[in-house]
């Protein structure tokens, strides 16, 4: 597969980093198995990412203005 | 098997963290569960469900309704299920469940696992021996898009347009630059992987980064090809300075149980 790539050295970038918050609620949230559990039946059916979603808007909300300038220089 | 219920306390549902091939009492004993308390294994079927007690006053479905919309309840809860997920993955294959899923008892689990031993055997046999490692990239600052010289003709009002139109579309065409280069680091790492996918852009906001995410890929990775799955990434910062790239991992294979419905049966 990528056996024409030079394997880099042993403990170059795949040291352990502490996990962020925003890519740990990428998968935890959005993938992973859907089993339908008994007493989550309900919220699974209306979807788990939009009530979470809820939380991440309202403290965004609570961090600063919405996000504009997309690229360096633009003015924000 | 069920979980023992005092009738005089709080009903205590099994919240379900991931399920295993066979799960190692020692190695549960190092983490703990949702409630703070011990994580066990309920079996069936050839396989291992983990849970851990998940008292229905906190984890019910009208407290869960109400405690996802709570980020700090949400962090901690997703922590605290991600510490079982990732030491299970640390030792062997594992299906992530979902966040909350949770079951009345340890015997509607164990039922659960004689309905789904198939598919779960399946999804575990196909993530044998490989991870997930994240990709993501950023609009690079200070890198400005590249721009075809415009043909010098016309006079000053010719060249103040041109200049004018350029300021206009520079936003534009940068984006377009960085999208393309997203897809073209995307198409090398998936090539180079077992299974890969794109989650949604994270919101600046949340995410921290100074610039904007074009790329917020995952990828199933074998273990032996991990060393050459982050040699190419590094090959791909080079040949693509427009964007920089950063790789997170090792994840348990949270992208790659495809769960989005049960399948039908």
């Amino acid at each position: 597969m990528t056996t024409s790539l030079a394997p880099s050295s042993a403990d170059g970038p795949l040291a352990y980093r502490p996990v962020a918050l925003v890519d740990l609620l990428d998968r935890v949230l959005g993938t992973g198995v859907v089993i339908t559990g008994d007493i989550t039946l309900a919220i699974a059916d209306i979807d788990l990412v939009r009530i979470s979603l809820r939380a991440l808007v309202a403290s965004v909300g609570a961090l600063g203005p919405p996000e504009l300038g997309e690229l360096p220089g633009e003015p924000v | 098997m069920s979980t023992t219920a005092d009738p005089t306390t709080v009903a205590v549902g099994s919240w379900l963290h991931g399920v295993v091939r066979d799960a190692d009492p020692a190695a549960l004993a190092g983490v703990a569960g949702m409630d703070g308390g011990p994580v066990r294994a309920v079996r069936a079927a050839g396989l291992a469900a983990v849970v851990s007690a998940a008292p229905l006053t906190e984890y019910g479905e009208e407290a869960l309704r109400r405690n996802l919309e709570d980020l700090a309840w949400l962090e901690r809860a997703a922590r605290a299920h991600h510490a079982v997920v990732d030491l299970l993955a640390r030792s062997g294959p594992v299906v992530p469940a979902r966040l909350a899923t949770v079951h009345h008892d340890d015997t509607r689990v164990a039922a659960m696992l004689a309905e789904r031993r198939a598919d779960l055997s399946g999804t575990l046999d196909r993530l044998t021996g490989r991870g997930e490692w994240g990709v993501k990239g950023y609009v690079r600052p200070g890198v400005p898009p590249r721009a075809e010289a415009p043909a010098a003709s016309g006079g000053a009002g010719a060249a103040y347009l041109r200049r004018r139109r350029a300021q206009l579309t520079a936003r534009d065409e940068g984006q377009r630059i960085a999208a393309e280069a997203a897809a073209a680091v995307h198409e090398a790492l998936a090539g180079s992987a077992v299974a890969a996918r794109r989650h949604a852009p994270q919101d600046r906001r949340l995410s921290g980064a100074p610039t904007a995410m074009v790329l917020n890929g995952a990828y199933l990775v074998a273990g032996a090809a991990v060393e050459g799955f982050a040699a190419l990434v590094a090959e791909l910062t080079d040949r693509h300075p427009e964007l920089r790239l950063e790789l997170t991992g090792p994840w348990p294979p949270y992208s790659f149980v495809d769960g989005r419905r049960e399948p039908a049966r």
